[in-house]
């Protein structure tokens, strides 16, 4: 059982928030959100299929992550990733056609709600596979560091993926040829079904970054201001040539492990407890208390997002389906790069 | 191994060399030819190499370019793949096709799919090199053939290099390849020996090799036993069987034309493969003869493969169970109607 | 009934939690559906009253079922008014399908290879969408039912596939050659051996390896070329197309049928005054050419001889389902194709020169139907335009027999007894010899020949 720590949840301002960065990390959150709010009627109505896992009451991550990297650097993601793609900078339309299969989606309808790629935004994919991304990520950042690129790799990865032995392998090849490599861990605290208690006998996921000769430390993943801070702090190092950070981003999810499942694993009132440290009132709290946002503020960002959302899907169920003629496409590369 | 490649003659502007150094030749034209090569893997650095392909390469090269990595099947190839997919031509090493099996994972979800999964947006140039085959007693977890393995799924590239013009000449155009691919290089050929051309030719990735010109029956094959192949050619010959022995070469994709062709001319066709029989790549070549020419065939097609037994460490149980020049000519011979 | 999860098709509702009048905001839990996995709770997307519960708890209904009707907040659910409220859970829409799918390139092209009309065909697809089933269906109800497979020569007899070749090639009967091979098989070397030791030659049925799929009509050049036409790329690449299927049916035709040739010159001299005289009241747009009486008498003469309208496929004749003349015409840029005029004994003069007419005009624009290019039972070609005396044709597989036509040309002929200036044409028949024998084809060029000198008759 995981309990967050009791009391209301209340973020502290840093000394100096911009008011207008401090919007826009809600808009961002807002902008996941309700983004996934649509996939879920969008599936109900059978229009989405496949699996459907959704980030929802995990924003902060993605959103705090993405606003203390560069452009240009890189970040490598797993299946619960719209989040991650959305605060990279790739379009809602594009994505929502990914998720409807058609052939203007991110990944031509061939990825699906798992695996968004998006070239242009340095965006290498979510992966289904867990652990999968990470030695990807130690491999980007290698060639970064071989061709004296001044680039950072974003490896995101839930708690599950410390399980797996391709993070072990990963994270110590990162540590011993000093690569630029942020390890994301979003600690959900449950892989699927399993929580963390149950699946490691060493629940400090630090501890074991540690054990690597690699920095580690945790952060409260709800809090969306921490986690930019927090981030920046490790991409300042890491960008400055330390070799990898590991930072725990402690989380929850909101909704069941795919789109739905009847969550019969964890405790109602765990998942009640949570949702009370959701990030996106938290902000919007914060930001009210300290003038930046007023109540038509707030729905001025909400309508934003859904007539947002409200294009992406008419652009998605307007793109046409990929021809069956090319179906046996992407299989090998049609031009030497 | 003493055999000599058949298929070369002495000429003034050859050069007399072991396979192994072949190998070691077209490493080093490639890490010259391009900057963005380097090589990664277990013991490929200050050790020179499980099977001394890369012996000195260190030296010459430096340890940024020769990289010798932890035993992390997974990380070399995810992290070779990485590398790739931003910009460098990683060469990643895997000991034995054995140990390949743990980073099966990222060589087929990765690999092979990331160019598909992400819409043609991100190719994978990785080239990965590992051995296969037995011979050396080496029993059941150093001396299995997995070529069938890596050529059942689209997305890669699989080539096996069992001659000297094919060590020499394949590497080169595997790294110009805008995907994955996969070479199977053979420990037990390495001290081999051939007069080679000085300057290597180019090898066309994606065909097939005819070994040996014959017309009674065409005998496809590919990896080391190709060499086993040709003695039983040889020895056929004396009986008066003319075998036309085919090096399949690139496993995937397969060059049936190639194939197609021969049999038309024989009209029989025997596969020959040290993997096991079954659902191996010889499967998918009778299949293939028996869908495409089928009316060209004046017998059925024959297969001999590895007996379907975990390699044993005694060598006469290892023998018996890997194809032989004896097996190769009784087999022809009862597909010439010889008995 | 909502999609709550992958691979879900149905659901069954077992509790609802809501009842008509009730109010209901987004997010809220409305009801418990039981699912192949797990029992899920099901939630609402829109605020608003339940008008009206479709689906009763303990029934199971596919994904995509109304389950409840919703209408806006405030309205009174008694009234008929709720009756316009939209459902809770938006049903998996029907839409019609997209043009796109209708005619997805992959049945296109299917179509086209077996000649079926899309147009003509009914969809069984998700919004009627004509799937590749329904194309292989339409496909095989317009072929000419085979009847089962001859059974192979060398019945009893095992032989090789290359053996089958080559007897069939050098026109042996396999159940004649002693086979050497394993159970007595016979071997390519044994047919070898029996052709120059000499064995009997099989009967003209002697089946060969159709090197075509049991039951597959092969396409003749001008369905293998029938994207020509519409093709929109350069039109060196389209005649090199056409020049590349003419060329495989006609290697085909070459290395398969087993040709016979008949030829006879007649005078037509008297048909060619009746036709005049036809012709004499008419603008010129509505005049006969000669070549409508070829065909009409091509196609009577067919109706006491079926045996040479038809198709040969796999080791078998099959007789074509009326006759249906396939007209040469050639194309400007160069090639041909031979479209059908269907059931050409059965139409008048006048109908055959409006459909000829037709014909050559959409074969020039490219605007053909598939089936017309396969539907032909025999092939007529007249080259009489182009100045020549006699043809000696090829058959378009899987046809088998060709009518040539040659130049109408006065001649010395003799007519009572006295030498006298007639004009002339040359008539040409090829026919298979699996299928017809000589007396036969015989039979058909004369009765050609006597329609032609009876035009009344046509």
């Amino acid at each position: 059982m995981s309990r967050p720590s009791p009391g209301r949840f209340r973020l502290q301002a840093p000394p100096n928030l911009d008011a207008e960065h401090g919007l826009d990390l809600l808009r961002t959150m807002v902008r996941i959100r309700r983004f996934e709010e649509r996939c879920v009627e969008l599936y109900s109505a059978a229009k989405i299929r496949g699996f459907l896992h959704l980030y929802i009451g995990e924003e902060a991550i993605a959103t705090g992550v993405m606003a203390a990297i560069d452009l240009d650097d890189a970040a490598v993601s797993t299946y619960r990733e719209h989040g991650h793609a959305i605060a990279k900078g790739i379009g809602t339309d594009v994505i929502m056609a990914e998720m409807l299969g058609k052939v203007d989606g991110v990944s031509r309808g061939r990825g699906g709600s798992m695996h968004l790629f998006d070239a242009a935004t340095r965006f290498y994919g979510g992966n289904a596979i867990v652990a999968g991304g990470i030695p990807l990520a130690v491999g980007l950042a290698l060639a970064d560091k071989l061709q004296g690129h001044d680039r950072v790799t974003v490896c995101f990865f839930g708690e599950g993926a410390v399980d797996e032995g391709a993070f072990h392998e990963s994270i110590n090849l990162a540590s011993l040829w000093n690569l630029p490599v942020l390890f994301a861990c979003e600690n959900n605290h449950y892989s699927m079904g399993m929580a963390l208690t149950r699946a490691e006998a060493q629940t400090d996921l630090a501890l074991k970054a540690a054990s690597y000769a690699v920095p580690a430390w945790r952060v409260d993943g709800m809090d969306v201001l921490a986690v930019e801070e927090a981030t920046r702090k490790a991409v300042t190092a890491i960008r400055g040539g330390e070799g990898p950070v590991f930072i725990e981003y402690e989380t929850y999810r909101f909704r069941a492990h795919s789109m739905y499942d009847p969550d019969l694993y964890r405790d109602p009132d765990e998942v009640a407890a949570w949702k009370q440290r959701d990030p996106i009132p938290a902000l919007a709290s914060l930001l009210t208390e300290l003038g930046h946002l007023d109540e038509d503020g707030l729905a001025t960002i909400e309508a934003e997002a859904d007539a947002e959302i409200d294009v992406a899907v008419t652009f998605a169920e307007s793109s046409p389906l990929e021809p069956l003629d090319d179906l046996e496409r992407f299989v090998v590369s049609e031009v030497t790069p | 191994m003493t055999a000599t490649d058949a298929t070369t003659r002495p000429t003034p502007e050859t050069v007399r060399m072991t396979l192994r150094e072949a190998h070691k030749q077209s490493l080093r034209a490639a890490l010259d030819h391009d900057e963005r090569v380097f090589l990664m893997g277990e013991d490929i650095g200050a050790y020179g190499g499980c099977f001394a392909v890369t012996m000195g390469l260190l030296d010459e090269y430096g340890p940024e370019r020769i990289r010798d990595t932890p035993l992390s099947e997974i990380a070399i190839v995810g992290t070779a793949i990485g590398a790739a997919m931003n910009g460098m031509r990683p060469i990643a090493e895997i000991m034995t096709c054995n140990f390949s099996l743990l980073a099966m994972d990222q060589i087929i979800n990765n690999a092979a799919t990331l160019l598909h999964m992400s819409g043609g947006q991100f190719n994978v140039p990785v080239v990965i090199r590992t051995t296969a085959g037995a011979g050396r007693q080496l029993a059941a977890q150093h001396s299995h053939s997995f070529e069938p393995y890596f050529a059942h799924v689209p997305g890669i590239r699989v080539v096996s290099l069992a001659t000297h013009a094919d060590a020499r000449g394949v590497l080169a155009p595997a790294l110009e390849d805008p995907d994955p691919v996969i070479l199977f290089e053979y420990p037990r050929l390495m001290t081999m020996e051939a007069e080679v051309p000085v300057d290597p030719d180019i090898v066309d990735l994606s065909s097939a090799a005819i070994r040996r010109p014959g017309s009674d029956v065409t005998v496809v094959t590919y990896g080391a036993t190709q060499h086993t192949v040709l003695d039983a050619a040889e020895a056929l010959a004396a009986d008066g069987i003319d075998a036309e022995v085919i090096d399949l070469r690139s496993l995937r994709p397969l060059d049936d034309a190639t194939v197609f062709a021969s049999v038309a001319r024989t009209h029989r066709a025997v596969v020959v493969e040290e993997a096991w029989r079954t659902v191996g790549l010889g499967a998918e070549v009778a299949a293939r003869i028996a869908e495409e020419a089928f009316y060209d065939l004046d017998a059925p097609v024959a297969r001999i493969g590895c007996a379907e037994v975990p390699l044993p460490y005694a060598k006469h149980l290892e023998d018996a169970a890997i194809p032989q020049v004896e097996s190769i000519v009784a087999e022809v011979r009862r597909v010439m109607h010889r008995g | 009934m909502p999609s709550l999860g992958s691979g879900m098709d149905v659901g069954r509702i077992l509790e609802w939690y809501v009842q008509p009048g009730d109010e209901v905001e987004r997010g809220q839990i409305v009801a418990l559906v039981e699912t192949d996995k797990a029992n899920i709770d099901v939630e609402i997307f829109t605020d608003g009253v339940i008008a009206e519960l479709l689906v009763e708890a303990g029934v199971k209904v596919p994904v995509g079922t109304p389950l409840a009707r919703l209408a806006d907040l405030g309205t009174e659910v008694a009234t008929p008014a709720a009756k316009e409220g939209q459902p809770a859970v938006e049903p998996a829409a029907e839409v019609p399908a997209p043009t796109s799918l209708v005619t997805s390139p992959i049945v296109r092209r299917l179509a086209e290879r077996t000649g079926v009309d899309l147009h003509a065909v009914h969809g069984t697809g998700r919004g009627g969408v004509i799937t590749r089933h329904d194309v292989e269906e339409a496909a095989a109800a317009q072929r000419p039912t085979p009847p089962a497979p001859a059974a192979p020569a060398g019945d009893g007899h095992r032989a090789s596939p290359y053996a089958r070749r080559l007897a069939a090639e050098r026109g042996l009967d396999l159940s004649e050659v002693a086979g050497s091979g394993p159970g007595g098989a016979v071997l390519a070397e044994d047919v070898e051996a029996a052709a120059t030791t000499g064995v009997r030659p099989s009967p003209a049925a002697g089946p060969p390896p159709a090197r075509t799929a049991p039951g597959e009509v092969a396409a003749p050049p001008a369905a293998a070329a029938t994207t020509a036409p519409a093709d929109t790329g350069p039109a060196t690449d389209r005649g090199q197309a056409m020049r590349q299927a003419i060329a495989r049916a006609m290697e085909r035709s070459n290395r398969e049928i087993p040709h016979y040739h008949l030829g006879e010159t007649i005078d037509i001299e008297s048909t060619l005054g009746w036709l005049a005289e036809v012709n004499a009241d008419r603008p010129p747009a509505e005049r006969l050419l000669s070549a409508v009486l070829f065909i009409k008498a091509t196609a009577l003469a067919l109706r006491r001889s079926s045996d040479l309208n038809g198709y040969w496929v796999d080791g078998a004749f099959h007789p074509g389902d009326g006759i249906h003349v396939g007209v040469a015409i050639n194309l400007r840029r160069g090639g041909l194709l031979a479209p059908a005029i269907r059931n050409a004994d059965e139409r008048s003069l006048d109908e055959l020169m409006a459909a000829l007419k037709d014909l050559v005009e959409r074969t020039r624009a490219g605007g053909l139907r598939g089936s017309e290019l396969t539907d032909p039972t025999i092939t007529v070609s007249n080259l009489g335009d182009s100045g020549v005396d006699t043809i000696q044709g090829v058959i378009t597989p899987p046809q088998v027999a060709f009518v040539g036509v040659g130049r109408i040309t006065p001649r010395p002929w003799a007519v009572d007894g006295m030498l006298a200036v007639r004009r002339t044409v040359y008539l040409g028949l090829s026919a298979d010899h699996r299928a017809s024998d000589g007396h036969r084809g015989a039979r058909v060029l004369t009765a050609i020949a006597d329609h032609l000198r009876r035009p009344e008759t046509l």
